[in-house]
């Protein structure tokens, strides 16, 4: 279980996280829904420690993740996919995938680690043609698929996805919902994904929460987002540009 | 009103030295923490390899050429120089303590940094905007372990390698127009710049090409990884980088020609 407790970040000055308490069941599908730069990236960062918070507490499994004493163990537990998939660009498609394989406390032989690299692109719907080359020599889809072979790649216990489907075409967009929905239901993943898609949202979560101004505004079953009362999520599933969410003009 | 602007322009001052001391000290501390990371395992072979073949090898076309020029124009400057008071035969000689005490080292310095400071700079800065750093971390991979440490190592071991190239080059440069051009003999030039020549100028080169080697690398790591968002950042990085690799490395080139041969 992940629990975060009154988490406080600010970035010079500007407070983005303002005592934000939250929590995802072991094995469930949390999507984290909210405007941009309303923090949803900055959470996950200091779930994964790649941002400390200000104030507060980040507990994996009862363990404050600040407190963790082998990182690299406690990181093994995470795969994460990127919103820009955020592959090596020096590296061949397998070598991205099996990265975490190839080196570490998970370090297997070169051939085996190619071999579960190959596994994890054909679950993703992709073809040992693509293995040797690079991300570069790929489309945005493809890249988004190679991120998530690489995210399940070491069979993580909790899977983060940025921004899964940003960027892409509405097809792949459901591709994508529909392999994540798929993979975290097959591997009893935890997960947790934050984006504005709302197609996404209905293809991906269990429960869903609502960040704004650094808080959670709406937390509920995903069943329910469309009969919520509250005007700041009402506006946001509906995309309608009058309502309590102040935006630019 | 005279007395508020000094003060005023103190103040600024003031300001302005308080911020490169602490750059200067963030610098430092990314140095000590980079150099530690090579001695310390995990290593990366691969990695090590790749920067040693692209920071030492691939730079080799450039300082060759850079050296060699600056070589064969050493030597038309000491002629005529020489000439004013018939000091032509000094040219071996000058073009020898010139290339490896001074241009050698500093040239080859220069030519890295601009080559390869601002190729590590403006790759870092890109994994950062694109969030591979990030995701390094999430592979429970060590950024500076796996990036910065191969390449200031690398640094460290080839630059020295290239400005003793590079002396060698430009001695040959200036030996082929001093004896095509200059009515030299070529054994008796070759013979005199090897006689000129002490231990202290070649170790103090070598040592020299280390410490440029260094500077070169931190510093395109320091600014990958302190850039900021988008392609600002980055080209902000890149320019950043290779604008304090040439200042340091000619502040250090003074402070050990004075550590070396200050009397």
């Amino acid at each position: 279980m992940i629990t975060l407790e009154a988490v406080h970040k600010s970035f010079d000055g500007k407070a983005i996280l303002r005592g934000l308490t939250l929590q995802a069941a072991r094995g469930e599908s949390l999507v984290i829904i909210g405007g941009s730069g309303t923090g949803k990236s900055v959470t996950l960062k200091c779930i994964l420690g790649l941002i400390a918070p200000d104030a507060g507490r980040i507990l994996v499994d009862g363990q404050d993740v600040r407190s963790a004493r082998d990182r690299d163990a406690f990181l093994a537990r995470f795969g994460m996919l990127f919103q820009g998939a955020a592959l090596f660009d020096s590296l061949p498609v397998w070598q991205n995938v099996a990265f975490r394989l190839l080196r570490g406390t998970l370090k297997r032989p070169k051939e085996e680690a190619r071999e579960i690299a190959l596994r994890k692109l054909r679950r993703v719907g992709l073809s040992a043609d693509i293995a040797e080359l690079f991300p570069s020599q790929l489309s945005g889809g493809m890249q988004k698929r190679v991120g998530l072979a690489r995210a399940i790649a070491a069979d993580p216990e909790i899977i983060f996805f940025d921004e899964p489907t940003t960027g892409l075409d509405p097809i792949m967009a459901g591709v994508i919902n529909d392999l994540i929905r798929e993979i975290v239901r097959e591997m009893g993943a935890t997960a947790v994904t934050i984006t504005h898609d709302m197609s996404s949202v209905r293809a991906i979560a269990d429960r869903v929460a609502m960040l704004h101004d650094g808080q959670i505004r709406w937390c509920g079953p995903v069943s329910e987002i469309d009969s919520a009362a509250d005007p700041y999520l009402r506006q946001f599933v509906s995309g309608s540009a009058t309502g309590p969410i102040e935006t630019l003009r | 009103m005279s007395r508020r602007l000094a003060m005023r322009a103190l103040a600024r001052l003031g300001r302005a030295t308080g911020r490169a001391v602490a750059a200067l000290g963030r610098v430092t501390l990314f140095s000590a923490r980079a150099l530690s990371h090579i001695v310390r395992p995990p290593f990366y072979p691969r990695e090590i390899a790749s920067a040693l073949l692209n920071i030492g090898y691939l730079s080799l076309p450039v300082v060759g050429l850079t050296a060699f020029f600056t070589g064969a124009a050493l030597a038309l400057q000491i002629y005529a120089g020489g000439a004013r008071f018939s000091a032509q035969a000094v040219v071996p000689q000058i073009v020898a303590i010139g290339m490896v005490r001074e241009l050698g080292p500093v040239l080859v310095g220069l030519m890295v940094a601009a080559r390869v400071t601002a190729s590590l700079a403006a790759e870092i800065a890109t994994m950062k905007v694109t969030e591979q750093i990030d995701a390094l971390v999430t592979l429970s991979t060590h950024p500076m372990k796996y990036l910065s440490a191969p390449r200031v190592l690398a640094g460290l071991l080839t630059v020295p390698v290239l400005v003793a190239v590079g002396d060698i080059i430009g001695i040959f440069g200036g030996w082929l127009v001093a004896t095509r051009a200059l009515g030299f003999n070529p054994a008796t030039y070759l013979a005199n710049t090897i006689a000129f020549l002490q231990t202290a100028d070649i170790v103090s080169s070598l040592v020299k090409g280390a410490a440029f080697g260094l500077i070169a690398t931190v510093m395109g790591c320091y600014f990958g990884m302190h850039s900021g968002r988008g392609a600002q950042g980055v080209g902000a990085a890149t320019k950043g980088s290779v604008v304090a690799a040439a200042v340091l490395i000619l502040a250090a080139n003074f402070l050990l020609t004075q550590a070396f041969f200050a009397a």
